[in-house]
């Protein structure tokens, strides 16, 4: 029994601190990660007065240590580009992918200060096999305000772990919304111009303040 | 003749129309919304008196009407429609949900005062919002062109077609005296707006072309509805695996995150090494 006690203590406390000194890189599955972010997300903004105040520098913050770092906004904006993120150079990718992960911070914290405390999200069950590459978890919103809200996530497991690249909220899948956007934007003026646009929008919103919710 | 003047006038007005609408779909070619300059003109028009009728009387009404008066209206018109929903789940064969809004309807209706509280919902009977349009596209009617109505907003050409059924599903439409009737109408608009001021301003911040954004967002969300979609997507499995391709077509092929300044490798990720081969088939 000691040899095994041993062994198991040893591979306890090298997981353990391989999870410590990589802390954004997961071996979970890939609900278990998303229910885990998903609680650490609702919980601090729960219960962090500012954020419920609306306070943008704070919810940004909570967005880019709790979140940003599981997902994958290049493989995002790459899907968005659809077929002209081939014809882009490494340059235009870069600053593409750079925008519009801006974008989606600025205009998407918006919604986390519209988390009220009796909303409660429920997972549905994966059985995904464990040698799939692209699943999606799927959970929804349970408020007192109306009928739940469906929120389902998109996730692709590559060399740093399970990251997710897609969103869907009440049925719309977020890199579907703004395929449209994108390709008629690029077709009127080329990716510099999408850029561009992507770049001036984000210039506004960084001036604008967060509303503060009204209840 | 007077006649032909007329008529000819007619065929003019409807060739200029028709020129008009046709010379909008010479920007994007979007096979789900072969009607976009037409679509996009209407969509100006309703966001105008959005602007200046709609949006500020609903902003007025959440911020000054105390919270239980707009959740009181809110359930009040929620219950009304749990009774048509009724009709379209079981039109769709759907007994359970649609002996749930049949047993909401009733206890909300007495229980809640006239459906002023919900009680149904805490109670554990879920919320579906079935339509006419739904219901067509359960049995199999496609949605048609993308269509944005002159006020009541977007659509598609076969919700449409099933309004005037769902106006008649609508008990308030029903209501006597007229005036009385009306308002209501008008209250359960200014309501609704209300609850989507949030939604429309974080769409004013996310989208570089709203109508675009609002389009797509919407066929999405309707095709969702139809399917009861909520727990997943067509191109996912109920284990949850997705297929890439189903989802994103012939561009679901993308690289790994770029390195900075580094030259983008386009081949696909073969970072997973499975222990076994996994299945192909779902």
């Amino acid at each position: 029994m000691k040899p095994i006690a041993t062994l198991i203590a040893t591979v306890s406390f090298a997981f353990a601190t391989h999870a410590l000194a990589a802390a954004p890189v997961g071996n979970e599955a890939p609900d278990v990660l998303v229910k885990r972010i998903s609680a650490d997300v609702l919980d601090t903004a729960k219960s962090d007065k500012d954020i419920q105040a609306g306070d943008r520098q704070k919810i940004i913050g909570l967005v880019q240590t709790k979140i940003l770092p599981f997902v994958d906004t290049d493989k995002m904006t790459a899907l968005a580009a659809g077929r002209f993120w081939r014809q882009a150079t490494p340059a235009q990718q870069k600053r593409l992918s750079e925008e519009f992960r801006t974008l989606l911070v600025y205009t998407y914290s918006g919604a986390l200060s519209q988390i009220k405390n009796d909303d409660k999200v429920e997972f549905k069950p994966l059985r995904a096999d464990p040698a799939d590459v692209d699943v999606e978890v799927r959970s929804q919103v349970n408020s007192s305000r109306g009928e739940p809200i469906t929120l389902n996530y998109r996730l692709n497991k590559g060399p740093q772990g399970w990251k997710i690249f897609d969103i869907n909220v009440l049925g719309a899948w977020l890199v579907e919304t703004y395929k449209g956007n994108f390709s008629s934007e690029i077709n009127k003026t080329g990716i510099d111009g999408l850029i561009a646009k992507l770049a001036e929008r984000n210039k506004q919103l960084a001036g604008k303040p967060l509303a503060a919710p009204a209840n | 003749m007077k006649t032909t003047t007329v008529q000819s006038r007619r065929l003019v007005a409807v060739a200029a129309l028709a020129g008009l609408a046709l010379s909008g779909c010479a920007t994007t070619n979007n096979p789900r919304d072969p009607l976009e300059g037409l679509n996009r003109g209407v969509f100006t028009f309703n966001d105008t008196v959005d602007k200046y009728a709609l949006k500020p009387v609903a902003t007025a009404y959440k911020n000054v009407l105390p919270s239980f008066v707009q959740t009181g209206v809110h359930n009040f018109f929620g219950n009304l429609t749990d009774a048509w929903s009724a009709v379209n789940n079981l039109l769709q064969g759907k007994g359970e949900a649609g002996v749930q809004d049949i047993t909401r309807f009733t206890i909300n209706s007495t229980f809640g005062i006239a459906g002023l509280i919900d009680i149904a919902g805490p109670a554990g009977l879920p919320k579906h919002n079935e339509d006419l349009g739904q219901t067509l596209g359960y049995w199999g009617v496609p949605s048609g062109p993308f269509l944005v109505l002159p006020l009541l907003g977007p659509s598609t050409l076969r919700d449409t077609a099933a309004l005037p059924g769902d106006w008649y599903g609508d008990i308030w439409t029903h209501k006597t005296p007229v005036n009385v009737r009306n308002i209501g109408t008008g209250v359960k608009a200014i309501d609704t707006r209300a609850s989507l001021l949030d939604a429309s301003d974080l769409v004013e911040g996310a989208a570089l072309d709203r109508y675009a954004f609002i389009r797509d967002g919407f066929l999405q969300r309707r095709e969702s509805q139809v399917r009861d979609g909520g727990s997943q997507s067509a191109a996912a499995s109920s284990s949850g695996r997705l297929d890439m391709k189903a989802a994103y077509g012939e561009d679901a092929d993308t690289s790994a995150a770029p390195a900075a300044g580094a030259p983008v490798p386009l081949t696909p990720p073969a970072e997973s090494t499975p222990a076994t081969p996994a299945p192909v088939s779902k």
